[in-house]
């Protein structure tokens, strides 16, 4: 792609109040132009996109790409085809790989392999371990990670439990200017578990996580934010009373940032009838009331990002039983579908909103450079026809993974394209 | 009438009717355990698999029985001496099973939704023996066979299950299948080992005993484990039955009709004392005779049905 136009689409860009319907020129992955009936030199590609819509680049800041070490579930190459199909431009691979992103050399690695994929469509971003090996023990080369160009600090999969251990992470990272990313869990309240507390899992009969494990470590964890001033972000919040912390937080002026994933504000722990272990994830699906205060919290703003815990798994580790089934599900390919269909359809947030949570907001909180729909930015897009009315295939899923629970579920809105680093994706 | 299902995976969602049928159908295998021949040919030429993943002494001697006593064919599996050592997963060792032609499993498992699992994964029928803290429908079924039969109506029958009612998947069957037939269900014992949300099951939670047993047709005491002292379910196993151990002194307060129940094994002097345990309002080997009809009800069911 040296020079693309795509003509006829609605440009929406609420970082400058763009809400137009226009044409937007391309050249060398630049928009260089946006308005009506603008026309190419000869042999550009020319994209018809009436009736979509297109948005700055979506970034995932919360993804599992599982290279190196558990290539079968995915790889860099596979997941970024994955997030292309989804709508998203960049994501950020968690730690917990074999070996763990905790030194500079997985860093450079995974950088390159994103490189590659797609030929650089995907921005692939690190989030690099806070403790060595993801132990809990002792730090990660923070500052050499920093420099080796790592956007965050997170032990996901596993909780940075030990306060002492917390403190020290807040006020190490905090030299970077760099957010820690908790998964906030109480491990001493789950050992075992396998979902939600509640009346559903009284009657199956499965070890229970209790939601109040996950409030006792955000409230901690906040407590620790305020008592050493650096940023902190709750992954994949899921209770009410942790986004009651954070809300609280807020008022305080903290740097408390969090985000949700779609499945979390979807699905309650009633779908777990009937034993799919793709109902399997942790945080585990929570209570109704839990899932109202998810949407409450994105429409009033204090849920900052949509990202969608993406987790592979091959089928042969999901076809066992209940307790013994790994955590996790793919998101990237249906996560547009779910919050159209779930928050914009019903009128709990508007698209400017959407657009906010996943593109403008993980980009915010992780300090990288804000994307523009303007004349003489970057081109990095994301294309969606927010109307189209379709049943999820799992099976038609560029992830290597096809372990979601939305399978054969009617969504309304996917991506049908996405413009990056000079490259157009379409589907 | 077949049952509405080809399977007997839990009590949960099992109408009315087919309990009824179930329990009527044991009846007349109870005589026919009376009889000095003590065996029908109702599933000759049936193969019947028990795959047993958790040891069990009791149920799998049930079952066996029942089998043998509708002439079917039958082959034990044990985790023991199978290829879970090496390393199958449940699936697999199902479909090789299953390879072997057989129409039947009767599976206890340590994981809840075992038995589901394997019903989603194999052809043949499958019973559920036992999964993990989930259901142990054949248990429950021999359990209100034992009440029906000493009191002749599930309806209105007032029943306490005592114990540690968290870990329990006897407890859990038995609450589907009594609240089903109509019986007022009440559960009882230590805080830490009843789940915070049993009351949307639909019974009564009580934490003393007294009050729970004082107006109940029938105490069903469950087993307790001591393993369950090492992450603080309780403090000792002296304080438990002191606390929650259903004593001779204790049922003489509750009405003077009141039957006790037990699943077995029993530790004597724990959560029943042995003078309760032996005494004339224990039903608890009544329970294990009645064991075999039930089950050789089940197997005839599911096995002679769709």
């Amino acid at each position: 792609m040296t020079t693309l136009l795509l003509k006829n689409a609605r440009l929406v860009d609420p970082s400058n109040r763009l809400d137009v319907e226009s044409d937007i020129l391309i050249v060398g992955g630049k928009i260089t132009k946006i308005g009506k009936n603008l026309t190419a030199e000869s042999g550009a590609e020319t994209v018809d996109l009436s009736g979509k819509t297109v948005a700055p680049g979506f970034l995932d800041m919360h993804v599992h790409f599982r290279e190196p070490g558990f290539e079968h579930k995915e790889t860099i190459t596979t997941g970024c085809a994955s997030a292309a199909a989804g709508g998203f431009t960049g994501v950020c691979c968690m730690p917990n790989t074999d070996p763990a992103i905790d030194n500079p050399a997985v860093v450079s690695f995974i950088h390159e392999r994103g490189r590659e994929a797609l030929e650089g469509a995907v921005d692939v971003y690190c989030i690099a371990a806070v403790t060595k090996n993801r132990e809990g023990k002792l730090l990660s080369p923070m500052s050499e990670l920093a420099a080796a160009g790592v956007v965050a600090f997170s032990d996901d999969g596993s909780p940075v439990s030990d306060a002492e251990i917390m403190r020290r992470a807040l006020e190490y990272a905090g030299m970077s200017g760099k957010p820690v990313i908790q998964h906030a869990e109480e491990s001493s309240m789950t050992k075992g578990g396998a979902m939600n507390e509640g009346r559903t899992s009284t009657i199956l009969g499965l070890p229970p996580i209790p939601a109040v494990a996950e409030e006792i470590m955000v409230g901690r964890d906040i407590r620790l934010a305020e008592y050493t001033g650096a940023a902190y972000h709750v992954a994949h919040v899921s209770t009410a009373g942790a986004v009651d912390h954070v809300r609280r937080a807020r008022v305080l002026g903290l740097k408390v940032t969090c985000e949700v994933t779609p499945h979390h504000f979807s699905l309650t722990d009633d779908a777990v009838e009937g034993f799919d272990t793709n109902t399997k994830m942790n945080p585990p699906l929570r209570g109704k009331e839990d899932v109202a205060a998810m949407k409450e919290a994105l429409r009033d703003g204090t849920i900052d990002v949509i990202a969608t815990d993406h987790a592979p798994h091959s089928p042969d580790e999901k076809a066992v039983e209940f307790v013994n089934a790994p955590f996790g599900i793919v998101g990237l390919e249906t996560a547009i579908g779910l919050a159209v269909t779930g928050l914009v359809e019903p009128g709990i947030i508007s698209l400017n909103r959407m657009i906010e949570l996943f593109s403008i907001n993980p980009r915010k909180i992780l300090g990288l450079p804000a994307v523009e729909i303007a004349e003489g930015k970057p081109a990095n897009l994301t294309i969606m026809d927010l109307g189209v009315e379709y049943t999820v295939d799992t099976a038609s899923f560029k992830s290597k993974s096809k372990n979601s629970p939305f399978g054969g579920k009617k969504l309304r809105g996917k991506a049908v394209g996405i413009v990056n680093n000079g490259r157009a994706i379409f589907a | 009438m077949p049952l509405a299902s080809r399977h007997l995976l839990g009590l949960r969602g099992v109408p009315k009717e087919d309990i009824q049928q179930i329990l009527d159908s044991a009846a007349s295998f109870r005589e026919v355990l009376e009889r000095p021949i003590k065996k029908v040919p109702t599933l000759q030429g049936k193969t019947i698999v028990n795959l047993f993943y958790e040891s069990s002494t009791r149920t799998r001697i049930s079952f066996d029985l029942a089998e043998r006593r509708l002439s079917a064919d039958v082959v034990h599996f044990t985790s023991d001496s199978s290829s879970v050592k090496k390393g199958e997963t449940l699936r697999d060792t199902a479909r090789n099973l299953e390879a072997m032609k057989i129409d039947m499993i009767v599976v206890r498992h340590s994981a809840a939704g075992a038995a589901k699992f394997l019903s989603d994964v194999v052809k043949a029928n499958v019973v559920n023996a036992g999964d993990g803290a989930h259901e142990h429908p054949t248990q429950a079924l021999l359990d209100m066979y034992t009440l029906r039969e000493k009191f002749n109506s599930l309806e209105g029958l007032r029943v306490c299950i005592l114990g540690d009612i968290l870990h329990s998947r006897v407890a859990r069957s038995n609450i589907h299948g009594l609240l089903t037939m109509g019986a007022k269900v009440s559960v009882c014992g230590p805080r830490t080992l009843i789940p915070r949300d049993i009351g949307e099951m639909g019974v009564e939670v009580y934490t003393d005993v007294d009050e729970a047993i004082r107006d109940v047709d029938a105490v069903n005491v469950l087993r307790i484990q001591h393993e369950r002292m090492e992450r603080a379910y309780f403090p000792s196993i002296r304080e438990y039955h002191r606390v929650f151990g259903l004593t001779a002194e204790r049922l003489a307060k509750a009405k003077p009709h009141t039957v006790v129940l037990h699943p077995g094994p029993i530790n004597r002097d724990v959560e029943l004392s042995a003078d309760v345990a032996d005494g004339e309002r224990s039903l608890i080997l009544r329970q294990v005779l009645n064991g075999v009809a039930v089950r050789m009800a089940v197997l005839y069911l599911i096995g002679t049905g769709s």
